[in-house]
């Protein structure tokens, strides 16, 4: 299968396999106009399979959202159909918007208002909590 | 502005403090009695919690202090489905300070996030209850006349309890403290309590089921309620709710200065009997708690 490279835009590559569509929700790639082409299961010399995001246009990607999703995986910025600049990613202090507590017993179970937010408890285990009520958010 | 949400919001110093405080205060009531006058304290209980509500207002009234508050929230307006930031809001309009007690686990937080007061967590759900572990440490401090080089017993449910939790993570801020869990295999303390505070600060510890058998070494035995309400399943609950019972004939394994605490109100896990043992501490631990409520109040307003 050959998907065309791109000229100006983003590689989202070393996705975990079976992550992509995730990333492609939570990114909100689906608002998006330009082209955006998925690869699932694509093989991979480090991961035996992986997924891959090409996103045909320049726009802003929240990396710490990548971050916390797939901290393995790897940006690749394009310009001139050439990689003008490669980013790591780091797990982030906090997550916002991304994850919902799953605890009944949270402030954010009937104040659905309030900002959803997960800090970094454990770097090691890659342990996110909410800040209200300290339950830990289920990786996807 | 400081708040009291989580009892790591506390240095061990500022724990420290307020423990001399609290001695202070009892050795010289009258020098406190004017010190919060002209100020309003609300206590705020979206659920009833009589004894802490009482400690809250009592601990006030002996500043000096008025109170204002209510003590469920039928009768606040919470019942007609206001946030908790819109309530919290209005009464910083009235008072000087806020003691909350909420069902909901994170409500003291988001009250903290708009507060024009200073909060003070007065228990959420099974999460924190902070004032709970400062009473905790003032009466193991006042007891064993140390914070540090201690064995502390915890028995009964570690798994819901939440002031073993923070008991524990104040305590892992303490050097020499050797930690016992003993608890029927149900209710062990959760392998992240384990993990992210004992393994990470590096507090030695051990579980067992055994309670006479861990009692000979402890300087103190902290004791809890298997609590009905933790539970979802009313058959777990009958089933574990007699596990571990404190009587008077068990004492005789205890070292002859171990304290015992609990948190208090208890069913059935101390019996009567043990209460005129002069280790039984668990009614001094209530009065400190008052105590170190003043202290606590006095620090977040700032008032010397």
């Amino acid at each position: 299968m050959v998907i065309d490279s791109i000229n100006d835009g983003i590689v989202i590559d070393h996705i975990r396999a079976g992550l992509g569509m995730e990333l492609y929700r939570v990114l909100e790639l689906d608002k998006l106009d330009c082209q955006v082409a998925i690869i699932q299961n694509a093989a991979s010399r480090k991961l035996g399979k992986k997924d891959v995001i090409k996103i045909d246009s320049p726009i802003h990607v929240d990396l710490d959202v990548l971050g916390y999703l797939d901290p393995d995986c790897t940006v690749n910025l394009i310009r001139g159909g050439a990689v003008a600049e490669k980013y790591s990613l780091v797990l982030p202090a906090t997550i916002t918007g991304v994850i919902r507590c799953k605890n009944p017993r949270c402030i954010t179970s009937v104040e659905p208002e309030l900002p959803q937010v997960f800090r970094l408890t454990d770097k090691a285990h890659k342990t996110y909590r909410c800040i209200y009520c300290d339950t830990v958010a289920k990786r996807p | 502005m400081r708040h009291l949400i989580d009892i790591l919001d506390l240095t061990p110093q500022e724990i420290g403090q307020l423990i001399e405080t609290a001695g202070d205060i009892i050795d010289r009531p009258g020098a406190y009695a004017d010190r919060c006058r002209g100020k309003k304290l609300a206590t705020l209980f979206f659920e009833p919690s009589t004894r802490t509500r009482l400690s809250f207002e009592a601990a006030m009234y002996e500043l000096g202090g008025h109170v204002i508050g209510f003590s469920e929230a039928s009768s606040s307006s919470a019942s007609k489905g206001e946030s908790v930031s819109d309530t919290i809001r209005v009464v910083s309009c009235y008072a000087d300070i806020i003691a909350m007690r909420h069902p909901k686990e994170g409500a003291p937080l988001v009250a903290a996030q708009v507060s024009g007061v200073p909060i003070i967590n007065a228990g959420d759900g099974g999460h924190n209850h902070p004032t709970q572990t400062l009473a905790d440490l003032c009466t193991i401090q006042r007891e064993k006349g140390r914070l540090d080089n201690l064995t502390v017993g915890f028995c009964g449910d570690l798994k819901f309890g939440r002031t073993v939790h923070s008991l524990i993570t104040a305590l892992s801020r303490c050097s020499g403290i050797n930690i016992v869990l003993i608890s029927p295999e149900e209710l062990r303390l959760p392998e992240y309590v384990k993990r992210e505070v004992l393994e990470r600060s590096g507090m030695p510890y051990t579980e067992t089921q055994d309670l006479d058998g861990a009692m000979k070494d402890l300087d103190v035995l902290y004791m809890t309620r298997v609590q009905r309400e933790r539970f979802f399943n009313e058959a777990d609950y009958i089933r574990l709710k007699d596990s571990y019972i404190l009587t008077a004939d068990r004492m005789k394994n205890a070292a002859p200065q171990m304290s015992v605490l609990h948190p208090l109100p208890r069913v059935n896990e101390i019996e009567r009997a043990v209460d005129a043992d002069p280790r039984a501490c668990y009614f001094k631990q209530v009065l400190y708690g008052k105590y170190m409520r003043m202290a606590l109040i006095m620090k977040l307003l700032e008032v010397n």
